[in-house]
């Protein structure tokens, strides 16, 4: 069974007598260990998927299983638990605790995981390493840059080890070559074995992925994966 | 609830205070004020209770007073008054039936109050605010006056009108500075006493200092200044066992000599530490209760202070609620959270409130020269309430918080 099952997966939004299918019918597998991109225009429906497989939101109707767990049926609290054991979220906007060193912010999902405090700080300083803010830990966001912010982000993705890192447009807000710093990043995890979804708008980004999923209009328009050749590649030095 | 996530939660706390300083300032200050104003009151009433106990305790262990005129009165007037003015004096007649008739007394005695003036040594004069008492040898153990040295007033001084005192340790130090005052004779009012004895230090209290009095045969000062007058007895219970025994055999007795008729009530007072300690109490009620009233008032309102400033939090961050939902926190622990957060705020509000009511209600101490209280137990009421109010008004806007829906938090501007 593949990490991610969706199947038949659709999700409406009612604004007044109107109908809005964000989804509709959706089905897709991705395995452990992939790097998937998926892209398609505004409005087209990335983010709501994101939310479903980020388990933030539930189907209207539509069968989801992550890591073999049925998780379309599960109440908020299961929910938060699934959020927080499998999921690491990447946003646009880094959403960073302003006030919270950098250290505290990576900790925060531990906290929740109810971790006690001195394994907590060990992995989330291992974590801060992984993305190369070893030497930062006690900054704020504010006394950081944005790509380093977002590395930030990225190490409390990853902290409580989750089967998925979900990104949303996790170069949105960066200048191009930051962009393609925190890719490269991804691409480093990825090598490492960890399973990453990109939603993204610029065919440049989504090229960094082995497969790209297109969404238009609530569906799956295409699903493709990119051989070696056409896959764009930070040199790992 | 776990112990990391309550720290969490009181770390956060304290950086959203810091963050907003003005605008929790001014939100503490209602807490400020209602706090304060109970412990204020409650501190400057311990203050005065702890003195006024110790020096109502003037009076020994297991002993009671008899009195025409009560020692405090609650409210009364005009009929109240007339009630204790018609009432028989307590005669010296009357003392010594008792000491005839009541059997388990360990001691019997007599003090009345005669005159106040200065005191007059050869070497020195006293201010003249001395007081004269008239007294019997039962006195001394019930007023728990302790001879130091000399002797102390005996029946055959009462018998035969001895022109002899025994004399406080303040009077004995300003009255004769540099000797013994025994065998030497002091005037007061005009009239030479021998010293006989003086009184043991028995310190201060209500910033006047005890012992200042002169002590002599009862018969000799109402032969000086007249019989016509109410005597207060002093009775001495051997223990605590026979105290409420001795208090009705005395009682019993002093109402058939005065022909009190049965069914009546008595027509005299019977005072005791315990009797004057529960007066003293019920008049700080009002007070207490005056207290209580204006800081539920000032909490209440602090309350919807709290819970005003804590749902504009709720709205201000919903971002990170949306972020804290997303990385796995449930809505309880938002709740939890936001409550603690309310707490938290009450109670540096709380804090500062008991630490400014403690030294303003020890002004009180400063003025009456009382010797300072800290009301732990008020201390502790009062945070505890803080963390009442905190409760009671952080869990609305914590409930917004936690019912706030993760994807929408997350794309909050
Ligand atoms: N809370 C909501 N209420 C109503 N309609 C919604 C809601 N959220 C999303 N939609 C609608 O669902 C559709 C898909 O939205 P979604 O946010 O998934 O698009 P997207 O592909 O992420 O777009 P973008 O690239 O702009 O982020 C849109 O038509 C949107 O208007
Ligand atoms: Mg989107």
């Amino acid at each position: 069974m593949s990490l991610i099952e969706v199947r038949n997966l659709s999700r409406l939004y009612h604004m007044g007598e109107e109908t809005v299918y964000a989804l509709r019918d959706v089905s897709v597998g991705i395995e452990k260990g992939e790097y998937v991109a998926i892209m398609g225009p505004s409005g087209s429906g990335k983010s709501t998927l994101m939310n479903l497989i980020g388990c933030l939101d539930s189907p209207t109707s539509g069968e989801f299983i992550l890591n073999g767990i049925e998780v379309s049926e599960m109440d908020d609290d299961e929910l938060a638990d699934v959020r927080n054991r499998q999921i690491g979220f990447v946003f646009q906007t880094f959403n960073l605790l302003a006030r919270s060193t950098a250290l505290h912010n990576v900790e925060l999902p531990l906290v929740y995981a109810e971790i006690d405090s001195e394994t907590r700080r060990e992995r989330a300083l291992e974590a801060l390493g992984q993305v190369g803010l070893g030497d930062r830990v006690t900054h704020k966001p504010n006394e950081l840059s944005g790509g380093q912010r977002q590395r930030v982000a990225i190490a409390r993705a990853l902290v409580n080890r989750p089967a998925i890192i979900l990104a949303d447009e996790p170069t949105g807000n960066l200048d191009s070559k930051t962009g393609v710093e925190i890719m490269a990043l991804f691409e480093e995890l990825s090598s490492r074995g960890n399973t990453i979804i990109v939603v993204t708008h610029e065919e440049e980004v989504a090229r960094h992925a082995r497969r790209i999923i297109r969404i238009r209009d609530g569906l799956i328009a295409a699903d493709e994966r990119i051989s070696p050749e056409d896959r764009i590649q930070v040199g790992q030095s | 609830m776990r112990q990391a996530e309550v720290k969490e939660s009181f770390v956060m706390a304290l950086d959203a205070l810091r963050a907003n300083k003005v605008r929790s300032a001014l939100t503490l200050l209602g807490i400020l004020v209602g706090v304060f104003s109970i412990i204020v009151v409650m501190t400057a009433i311990r203050v005065m209770q702890d003195s006024v106990e110790s020096s109502l305790s003037q009076l020994g262990a297991n002993t009671f007073q008899i009195q025409k005129w009560p020692s405090m009165r609650v409210g009364g007037g005009e009929r109240d008054w007339q009630k204790y003015f018609r009432r028989k004096d307590l005669t010296f007649d009357h003392a010594n039936a008792l000491v005839e008739r009541v059997t388990r007394a360990k001691s019997i005695g007599v003090d009345e109050g005669l005159w106040s003036a200065e005191v007059i040594s050869d070497y020195a004069e006293t201010n003249p605010d001395v007081r004269l008492r008239g007294v019997t040898p039962g006195t001394f153990p019930g007023k728990n006056w302790v001879v130091e040295s000399g002797r102390s007033i005996l029946d055959a001084d009462v018998d035969s009108n001895r022109r002899v005192c025994v004399i406080g340790a303040p009077v004995a130090k300003k009255a004769f500075p540099f000797g013994s005052p025994l065998g030497q004779t002091i005037k007061f009012h005009g009239i030479g006493y021998v010293v006989v004895g003086v009184l043991e230090d028995m310190g201060s209290s209500f910033g006047s200092e005890q012992g200042n009095f002169v002590l002599i045969p009862l018969t000799t000062g109402l032969n000086r200044y007249g019989w016509k007058r109410s005597l207060d007895f002093v009775v001495q219970a051997k223990d605590q066992a026979s105290f409420d025994d001795v208090q009705s055999q005395v009682r019993g007795i002093l109402r058939t000599i005065r022909k009190v008729p049965p069914g009546e009530e008595d027509d005299f007072d019977m005072v005791s530490n315990d009797s004057l300690i529960t007066q003293f109490r019920s008049v700080t009620l009002a007070v207490r209760a005056g207290a209580a009233a204006v800081s539920s008032i000032a909490l209440v309102v602090a309350g919807i202070g709290i819970m005003n400033i804590m749902l504009v939090s709720v709205t201000e961050r919903t971002r990170e609620i949306g972020v804290r939902r997303a990385i796995g926190a449930k809505k309880k622990n938002i709740l939890l959270q936001f409550i603690i957060e309310a707490v938290v705020l009450c109670q540096v509000g709380g804090i500062v409130g008991v630490v400014l009511g403690i030294l303003g209600g020890n002004l009180t101490s400063l003025f009456l020269q009382l010797p300072p209280s800290v009301p732990l137990d008020w201390a502790l009421y009062g945070l505890l309430i803080c963390s009442a109010v905190g409760v009671v008004f952080g869990t609305y806007p914590a409930y917004r918080a936690a019912q706030v829906n993760p994807i929408e938090a997350l794309r909050y501007e």
